[in-house]
């Protein structure tokens, strides 16, 4: 288990009693304990106190989504909620994707479909496309573009994105039907429509 | 961006929790889904002095029909439960077009339809389909509990009735008397912006006759408007070319826009006649997914 003591960030905790929590937790299968001030926001927690700089703060309102994690495995912005109220829960961010050796089928649909470009909104993008894979291993592309429509892209105009999920969610059906493992599978292509 | 000092309680249940705001002062508040207060106190526009946190309150996320009909939905049932409903595409056709128009598909996993009420947010969809349908709002406090019909819950721009000390603990939409039907239709620029308006439609039939008729209006005034007129005139009466259009003007009177950066007053003025009619003149009441500006 690992120990986080987590700083007053505005240093303003020296000489003056600022009440913490202590929470426990699991970011990506680790266990933790970190001592947190009430205010401080998820995404702080997981980007200063875990140094996990994988989830992305962007606008900081709760629109754009580039801060996406996992609690207990539905998506939530993580800079719209406590980082105390995710005391007994389970967290999974973008670094959790991948093992030692071996890129997750969606880290891999994106550089296949080349579904980045300045790759700020990835990190969002994709634990938002894992929790809809999950639980729909078959979306229609009409699917992916409403399970996306929480995560802003400046870049690619999402035709890409859209195309790099589709391609995971192949990618793993092939993997869950065929239990020999094929280094190249065949990945079905959609024809996707220019439909915004 | 980070929210003033507060002490932060989780309660685990909800005697304790109104106890914890009975004794906690006057700048209270409750923490349910977090997806209006986080980003109000993110802004610094809300500093309370203590956090209730009810998420650790079991036995409040359902959402459920009693035998009567009646539909309860508990302060911690989240905008998502309510759009994967097989309830409600069954038996609640405004609130199954509305739930997946909520905010975005992320905010939907943290967001409750109860405390979406309690935000009282002029442009909030929910409170207009609540409006429409006659709902009310049960509160639990040290004094008992009470239920407040929605129209008498919210008293202006963010602000309700609650007392420091009560939690809103669920929202109740009525039995239907005749056969349901009706719908949301929300103009938004995006996904996840506020509504530019919307209206919501909530019919009652007996045979030919609207027994029961409920249109309400966000976006588009200083709270959520209750196009009460334009329900009278189809209380009673078939829905017909003629009543449908009739209905579609005194709402549009009833709204009462402003312009700004999301559109003209007269352009929103002319998307609410265009919803209500098409709200009404549709024979299904299938969920719709967004209306939005090209």
């Amino acid at each position: 288990m690992t120990t986080i003591v987590y700083e007053d960030h505005e240093g303003q905790a020296e000489g003056r009693d600022v009440p913490v929590r202590r929470i426990k937790f699991t970011v990506n299968g680790e266990k933790k304990i970190a001592e947190v001030e009430p205010r401080l926001l998820l995404a702080h927690l997981i980007r200063r106190g875990l140094g996990l700089t994988g989830t992305h703060m962007g606008c900081d309102t709760t629109n754009c989504g580039a801060c996406t994690v996992l609690v207990d495995g539905r998506p939530v912005k993580s800079c719209t909620m406590l980082a105390v109220q995710v005391d007994g829960r389970e967290i999974s961010t973008v670094e959790g994707l991948a093992t030692a050796s071996e890129l997750h089928p969606l880290q891999e649909g994106f550089k296949e479909e080349h579904g980045l470009q300045c790759g700020f909104c990835t990190p969002g993008m994709m634990m938002a496309a894992k929790a809809l894979l999950d639980e729909n291993p078959d979306p229609t592309e009409e699917d992916v573009r409403w399970a996306l429509s929480g995560n802003l892209c400046r870049c690619t105009g999402y035709q890409n994105i859209v195309k790099s999920v589709l391609w995971a969610a192949a990618k793993l059906r092939s993997e869950s039907a065929s239990s020999e493992s094929d280094p190249n599978p065949q990945v079905e292509r959609r024809r996707l429509s220019t439909a915004g | 961006m980070y929210p003033s000092r507060f002490r932060y309680e989780a309660p685990r249940s909800l005697n304790e929790a109104i106890s914890l705001l009975h004794d906690g002062g006057d700048y209270a508040k409750v923490l349910a889904g977090g997806q209006s207060l986080v980003p109000l106190m993110k802004l610094r526009f809300a500093s309370p002095q203590l956090v209730v946190d009810i998420n650790n309150v079991p036995g409040l996320d359902y959402h459920q029909a009693d035998p009567d009909g009646t539909l309860r939905i508990g302060a911690l049932c989240r905008h998502a439960d309510l759009e994967r409903s097989g309830l409600l595409k069954t038996t609640q056709p405004t609130m199954a077009a509305a739930a997946p128009l909520i905010a975005d598909p992320i905010v939907r996993n943290r967001g409750t339809l109860v405390g979406s009420l309690c935000h009282a947010d002029p442009q909030g969809d929910w409170a207009s389909v609540v409006l429409a349908l006659g709902g009310s709002v049960v509160a639990r406090g040290p004094r008992g509990t009470r239920a407040i019909p929605l129209a008498d819950f919210v008293t202006g721009p963010f602000q309700n009735v609650l007392d420091p000390d009560e939690v809103a603990v669920e929202a109740v939409i009525p039995a239907a008397k005749g056969t349901r039907s009706g719908g949301y239709l929300k103009l938004e620029r995006r996904v996840g912006d506020f509504a530019t308006i919307g209206v919501a439609v909530a019919i009652e039939t007996g045979g030919e006759a609207v027994t029961r008729a409920g249109i309400a209006l966000p976006g588009v005034g200083g709270s959520t408007i209750a196009a009460t007129a334009a329900a009278e005139a189809l209380t009673g009466r078939p829905l017909t070319p003629d009543t449908i259009g009739q209905a579609a003007e005194l709402a549009t009177q009833a709204a009462r826009p402003r312009t700004d950066h999301r559109g003209s007053a007269e352009y929103k003025r002319h998307m609410v006649r265009t919803f209500v009619l098409r709200l009404l003149s549709r024979a299904d009441a299938a969920p719709d997914r967004a209306e939005r500006a090209a």
